[in-house]
């Protein structure tokens, strides 16, 4: 959904359709009152779709590739799980390592907030592979592959990525980063 | 401002992680505009849902008789509230190609006319013949005209900063924000005036 006031231009080419739309409403309630009532009811739909269906400006570039990278010396990974996952194993030389589980949820868990039951799930896969792993710490992630990465990498500059699940989701994760990804 | 990746670009050496940022779903300036948003279809939402209740499901009749709506003023007021926003949208396009005096006048009209609106609704409520304690369709009508009048005396004053500080030179065709922002407003105060009047006066 596009946001009618996003700029000046924007703001202005809204009030334009609103004054046509209203000068229809107008015209049809100075014949009668209920026709005026029913323009309305069909403008405001009308409008709320062609504000559906507008596309939102720059919602179709690509996100930009993050990059990070540690000191000599250490070697830092950034390991990727989904909620239930039993175990990994990594390659030898990780001087830390953070697992993050991102809470995937549903579209209508996400829109009522009803996330609870998913964090728990992610956050006993991340304590689980926290405890397999050495020198590990697990992070609960957002409900997006992609952010949960994002976020993560905010906090926590890593050298490489392990992925632990299929080649789609590796694919997804190097899709939005510059570092080294794997598949555990 | 460059990304992240475009600063690597250029510079190439990297160390740590990317600096702090705001997540890539939506940005400040966007999630402020819509909470602004979600906040005023809220408080006007409230008020046109007690004029519907009051109106539709107790059918109170609109007007109550014997009281009359001066539905031609309104037009009146209507139609110069509809060309400040032409001029104000002028005035931008104006300081976009450099042109100072177009500003100065367009957001000088542009003050004006809100005025003669704001002044034009007072003289209204004290000719309409009704106070707010006259029933539920006058309380109704003087929470929805009143709230709406409270939105053009807070564009107003951000209109009369923005024509200050035109004519003392803070405006050019590479700097314009403030007059962008308080274009949004005006225009959404607008807006928000054309469904009060076709729901209050019209329908």
């Amino acid at each position: 959904m596009r946001n009618p006031l996003r700029s000046e231009a924007e703001a202005f080419r809204f009030l334009l359709v609103v004054i046509v739309a209203a000068l229809v409403i107008v015209g049809a309630a100075y014949a009668n009152t209920w026709l005026g009532v029913a323009a309305a009811v069909v403008a405001v739909a009308g409008i709320a779709w062609w504000l559906i269906q507008e596309p939102v400006p720059g919602a179709a570039d690509p996100a930009p590739r993050l990059t990070s990278s540690t000191p000599p010396g250490s070697h830092r990974v950034l390991l990727v799980a989904l909620p239930g996952t039993g175990s990994v194993r990594l390659r030898n030389g990780a001087t830390e390592i953070v697992v993050v589980v991102p809470a995937l949820a549903s579209t209508v868990e996400s829109l009522t907030g009803g996330v609870d039951d998913r964090r728990a799930d992610a956050e006993r896969t991340a304590e689980r592979l926290a405890r397999q792993l050495p020198n590990a710490r697990g992070h609960v992630g957002a409900d997006d592959v992609g952010l949960a990465v994002e976020d993560a990498l905010r906090e926590f500059g890593a050298d490489e990525i392990v992925v632990a699940g299929d080649e789609e989701l590796a694919a997804q994760v190097r899709s939005r980063v510059t570092i080294p990804v794997s598949r555990a | 401002m460059a990304t992240h990746a475009e600063h690597l670009e250029h510079h190439g050496e990297h160390h740590g992680p990317p600096a702090p940022h705001y997540s890539s779903r939506v940005t400040p300036g966007v999630l402020g505009m819509f909470l602004f948003i979600a906040s005023e279809i809220m408080l006007f939402g409230s008020f046109f849902t007690a004029y519907f209740f009051v109106r539709v499901v107790n059918g109170t009749p609109w007007p109550t008789p014997p009281f009359h709506l001066p539905i031609y003023v309104a037009f009146i007021n209507t139609c110069i509230l509809v060309t400040s926003s032409f001029t104000v949208h002028w005035a931008l396009q104006s300081i976009k190609r450099g042109n100072v005096w177009g500003l100065r006048a367009g957001l000088l009209l542009t003050f004006l006319m809100g005025l003669t609106f704001l002044i034009t609704q007072g003289r209204e409520y004290s000719r309409i013949g009704f106070a707010p304690k006259d029933g539920a369709f006058a309380t109704i009508f003087y929470c929805l005209t009143g709230l709406h009048g409270a939105h053009v005396f807070v564009g107003l004053s951000i209109l009369l900063f923005m024509t200050i500080r035109a004519f003392r030179g803070h405006f050019s065709a590479e700097h314009h924000h403030g007059v962008e922002i308080g274009g949004i407003y005006w225009h959404f105060v607008d807006v928000m005036w054309i469904v009060v009047y076709l729901t209050v006066y019209v329908l």
